[in-house]
């Protein structure tokens, strides 16, 4: 491997990044679509086993196996799984994405994105339960399970119907048009989130079962939750991801997750090997009444936001991030732009970033890069309360550089000179 | 610049990477320079080599 | 004595700031010591030499930086720290302030500049050869100012440079001129006719400052690092630089400064030599000249300058002792009439090759001169405080003076040491204004030698212009003023240094 090739092969990982033009096609149980069997679990973030699991990720793993009927109580939950009777695997090594816990089990219903050009594609769940109750966030009671029940029996449905009818939605130019109306779609999906919704309304009117299923579909997904898309955002970033997995020579990151315990990454040039650090405590905002001390470490594989060129690596597109995210100004985020460029291998020119003249948001992250300017990438993240099941605030995530420097060493090693 | 040229181009385009002094003197003689904000490397200086042989 | 420090992690500054930062905390009230310094190795040993290490300091890596101080008092040590912050904030408002933001990569800054054409890199050691390989791939020429990098790089950076048609001025390279531009340390002289090729730094400086105090002016000056010529790297820079200004057009006549070429290099550069048509001098400091050179070769940085200047002037040209022989006799005379200095030399240099020319003139005239630091007093010594050994995690001593001070003083104690001898190298890039601390240093070694009954002869020399910032004319004066024998050049100093320690030598050196 000559220095040129690893230049080249990272210019084809941009292209192939860039290319991408994820569409919304299906929504099907994970069972179908990833071909989950038996008692499987997936995961967020680089591989773990139950008994490290962080609390939030032992609750959603309660929750789906209450959900699935593999056991009627959460200690039986907890038995299950210690007892090694439940198969754990990371989302990210099955085309999936899983936000926070990230927890998908065989009948959870799955949206599916799926991008043409490079014929990939990626699944993620879509969000269960009203707010404060839900399973990604180690929730697993009653009304949680209901949720995740209503969205199988009926909002999933309905959606399935709509995409049948109307074909697949284009979420390329969607988000294209969001980050041009101020979402970064990591921390802020509002923009996203109202045009999908928009796109969906009127197709769901013949699509769901009765007016007032209707008007909960509508709510579900209009309802006060700006980041209802980040699933739609996170498949879409995925599906293009996925066209780097195994992009040999390259050392373009093609994953970057968390597990609540450790933070990890994957490198195109080396395949399915994870390289991991511990999960970082989030810097950030919290909601009144909480504080740092009751988070959870950093968690869930929406850090596929930034491996794509988005979230904290498109700060300068997102004014209202800013504040929450503590940009102390808007210079502060165009040099946070401008920092994640100086690791990036170009900019995508699907994203412009009005402010900035048009660069396209910097895309695919070269480790040598990171390694070579201490700079880590920027991860715009919501906080995961420790024990409470609910999301106590938002903010960065400085993941650590050690496993940048590990899968820097190994591709010198699988390339020696 | 192509290689033909004898000497470096003029007038002399530098990037500075290191001490800022030189940066500061450079453009004290009217220089263009643009300053690199240049950190070590994550790792230290055994990937330093590492990056040099995996460069381009 | 409370010792606090504290760490930034992963806030990197440059050696040149963090000794402007610890010379202002050193200052403060009740700061007794106060070091500024990134946490690599070698600076933890000097934090623990100091006395300045702490449980805090200790952890800190080379990518923290570490301040800590030993005060009089745990308020005025605090009050120190404080102090530190606040210059390093008030530097970073300053660089706000400019709404300029600043690159963190070589190839950041390419997306500012595009078409930069010279990377002046001047990082740590262990890094040079990563930033350098960068702008050599990206077709720029590079001056690599940086030293502590190992000979098998500097052969792999110089072969790609070769390969990209680019210069690649170092490691260890001091001064250029390129089209009448200064880099590095390099005084102020009018842009002419006369290209040099040198071997690192302060030759190239004090070559400049000549032809300039000769009415004649520089078209390039290219460093090529100081073993360029050693049998490893095979005078491949040299050679490059060599055809470069043959070529031309603004370049009358060629000077060659160097250390004593490896034996199995010298007919390569013979025979480049041979194919320049333009006057050539070569002053290969302490080589035998050749029998049937090609060339003019000279034994001083002093002599290549007038040779030169002489050459595109058509002019004849013999070497002489002593510019002004009548004032330096009468000086000898007026030391020999006194108290005779009775001891070694030491000889302190900011300038390697200075310090080098220094020791090759003074050999065949005193006998031998120690290169070591640590030799006995009662031998004569040269000591280049620019080396690798004394620059690492530090600035240059060009800039940081206070290390040579300290030693002067220092040498005031010593019994055994009768001559000092000193170089003073002004320029861009060197510090502002260092005769005056200079002079004081000088004045209290003398001092302390006189209270202990004994003579100290302090003698140097300056190289500089009249346009340098620093003011040539200004800081002769102030080393006179402290009764500092000011010679007009480096060779001329060591010269007058080896009268006074041996009159007799007057029949030889003061013939003319």
């Amino acid at each position: 491997m000559t220095a040129m090739n690893v230049g080249a092969a990272n210019r084809e990982a941009l292209e192939r990044l860039c290319r991408a033009r994820p569409a919304w096609t299906a929504v099907r149980p994970a069972r179908e679509a990833i071909g989950l069997s038996g008692r499987t679990l997936l995961h967020a973030g680089p591989p773990i086993e139950w008994k490290r699991m962080c609390w939030p990720m032992r609750g959603a793993v309660r929750a789906a196996a209450l959900f699935e009927g593999w056991v009627r109580s959460a200690e039986e939950a907890d038995a299950l799984a210690a007892a090694g009777e439940i198969t754990f695997a990371p989302c990210a090594s099955h085309g999936a994405v899983g936000p926070m816990a990230g927890i998908i089990s065989p009948e959870t219903p799955v949206l599916v994105v799926e991008d043409r050009v490079n014929g990939t594609s990626a699944c993620s769940f879509i969000a269960d339960g009203p707010w404060g109750h839900q399973l990604r966030f180690g929730a697993h009671g009653p009304e949680t399970l209901a949720g995740l029940a209503w969205v199988r029996d009926v909002a999933a449905p309905a959606f399935a119907t709509v995409l049948e009818r109307e074909g697949p939605i284009d979420l390329a130019s969607l988000m294209a048009q969001a980050l041009s109306m101020g979402d970064e779609m990591h921390m802020r999906n509002a923009a996203a989130t109202g045009l999908l919704a928009r796109r969906l309304a009127a197709p769901l009117v013949a699509a769901a079962p009765n007016a007032a299923e209707l008007e909960k579909i509508l709510r579900f997904v209009t309802r006060d939750n700006d980041q209802f898309f980040l699933a739609w955002s996170m498949c879409a970033a995925k599906a293009a991801a996925r066209a780097i997995e195994d992009l040999p020579g390259s050392t373009v990151v093609s994953t970057m997750a968390r597990n609540g315990i450790e933070f990890g990454i994957r490198v195109a040039g080396l395949g399915e090997r994870w390289f991991t650090g511990p999960a970082s405590v989030v810097d950030g905002l919290y909601f009144p009444g909480f504080t740092a001390a009751d988070a959870n470490r950093d968690t869930g594989d929406s850090a596929i936001m930034e491996t794509y060129g988005l979230g904290g690596m498109a700060m300068a597109a997102s004014p209202a991030v800013q504040k929450i995210v503590g940009a102390k100004s808007f210079a502060d985020a165009v040099q946070t732009t401008r920092d994640m460029g100086e690791i990036c291998v170009g900019g995508n020119p699907l994203f412009p970033i009005a402010p900035l003249g048009g660069d396209g948001t910097p895309t695919a992250i070269d480790i040598r890069k990171v390694v070579q300017t201490g700079i880590v990438p920027r991860i715009n993240t919501a906080i995961a309360h420790a024990k409470a099941s609910r999301m106590i605030g938002a903010g960065i995530a400085t993941p650590p550089s050690g496993p940048f420097v590990d899968a820097l060493v190994a591709f010198g090693e699988r390339h020696p000179g | 610049m192509n290689t033909t040229d004898v000497m470096p181009q003029e007038p002399l385009r530098v990037v500075n990477v290191g001490l800022e002094l030189f940066a500061r003197e450079l453009e004290a003689q009217g220089v263009e320079v643009v300053h690199v904000d240049w950190r070590p490397p994550a790792g230290g200086a055994e990937i330093a080599a590492l990056l040099g042989r995996l460069g381009d | 004595m409370p010792v606090r420090a504290t760490v930034w992690r992963g806030f990197y500054q440059d050696s040149v700031v963090l000794m402007h930062v610890a010379a202002e905390v050193r200052a403060l009230p009740g700061v007794r010591l106060a070091a500024a310094l990134m946490g690599t190795p070698a600076n933890h040993e000097l934090l623990s030499s100091a006395g300045l290490a702490t449980p805090d300091s200790k952890n800190a890596t080379a990518a923290d930086l570490v301040l800590a101080v030993d005060a009089a008092t745990d308020a005025e040590a605090e009050a120190a720290l404080a102090a530190a912050k606040g210059f390093f904030d008030e530097r970073r408002r300053a660089r706000e302030s400019t709404g300029r933001a600043l690159p963190r990569t070589l190839d950041g800054a390419l997306k500012q500049m595009p078409d930069a054409n010279v990377a002046l890199i001047s990082v740590p050691g262990d890094y040079a050869k990563l930033e350098a390989l960068t702008a050599l791939r990206r077709g720029l020429h590079v001056f690599l100012f940086s030293d502590n990098v190992p000979v098998g790089d500097e052969v792999e950076l110089k072969r790609l440079a070769l390969a990209q048609q680019r210069l690649c001025m170092g490691p260890d390279c001091g001064t250029a001129y390129l089209g009448g531009v200064g880099l590095g340390f390099a005084n102020v002289v009018p842009r002419g006719r006369i290209g040099c090729v040198a071997a690192a730094g302060t030759g190239l400086q004090a070559v400049a400052s000549h032809v300039a105090t000769l009415g004649e002016g520089i078209s390039h000056g290219i460093g090529v690092g100081g073993r360029d010529l050693s049998a490893e790297v095979g005078g491949m820079m040299t050679f490059f630089a060599l055809r470069k200004l043959a070529d031309d057009p603004s370049t009358d006549a060629i000077v060659i400064i160097a250390k004593p070429p490896a034996p199995e290099v010298m007919p390569q550069l013979d025979a480049a030599i041979r194919t320049i048509t333009k006057p050539v001098v070569v002053c290969a400091l302490g080589a035998a000249v050749p029998a049937s050179a090609p060339a003019t070769w000279v034994t001083t940085l002093e002599d290549a300058a007038e040779a030169a200047v002489a050459g595109i002037r058509g002019r004849a040209w013999t070497p002489r002792s002593f510019t002004d022989a009548a004032a330096v006799r009468s000086r000898v005379a007026a030391i020999a009439a006194g108290a005779r200095p009775r001891g070694a030399l030491l000889g302190l240099f900011t300038g390697g090759t200075l310090a080098h020319e220094a020791r090759v003139i003074l050999e065949p005239l005193v006998g031998p001169v120690n290169i070591d630091g640590a030799a006995p007093g009662s031998a004569h010594r040269v000591i280049d405080l620019g080396a690798d050994e004394f620059t690492r995690g530090r600035a240059h001593p060009m800039i940081d003076v206070a290390a040579r001070d300290s030693r002067i003083r220092e040498a005031g104690a010593a019994a055994d040491v009768a001559v000092l001898l000193v170089d003073l190298v002004l320029g861009r890039g060197a510090h502002p204004d260092p005769g005056p601390s200079l002079a004081a240093a000088i004045r209290d070694a003398r001092a302390t030698a006189e209270r202990d009954g004994r003579t100290l002869v302090a003698i140097a020399s300056v190289v500089g212009t009249d346009g340098d910032p620093q003011g040539l004319a200004r800081q002769i004066a102030e080393l006179r003023a402290a009764d500092v024998h000011v010679l007009p050049s480096s060779a001329q100093a060591a010269r007058s240094a080896a009268l006074v320690l041996d009159p007799r030598l007057a029949s030889r050196l003061l013939s003319a």
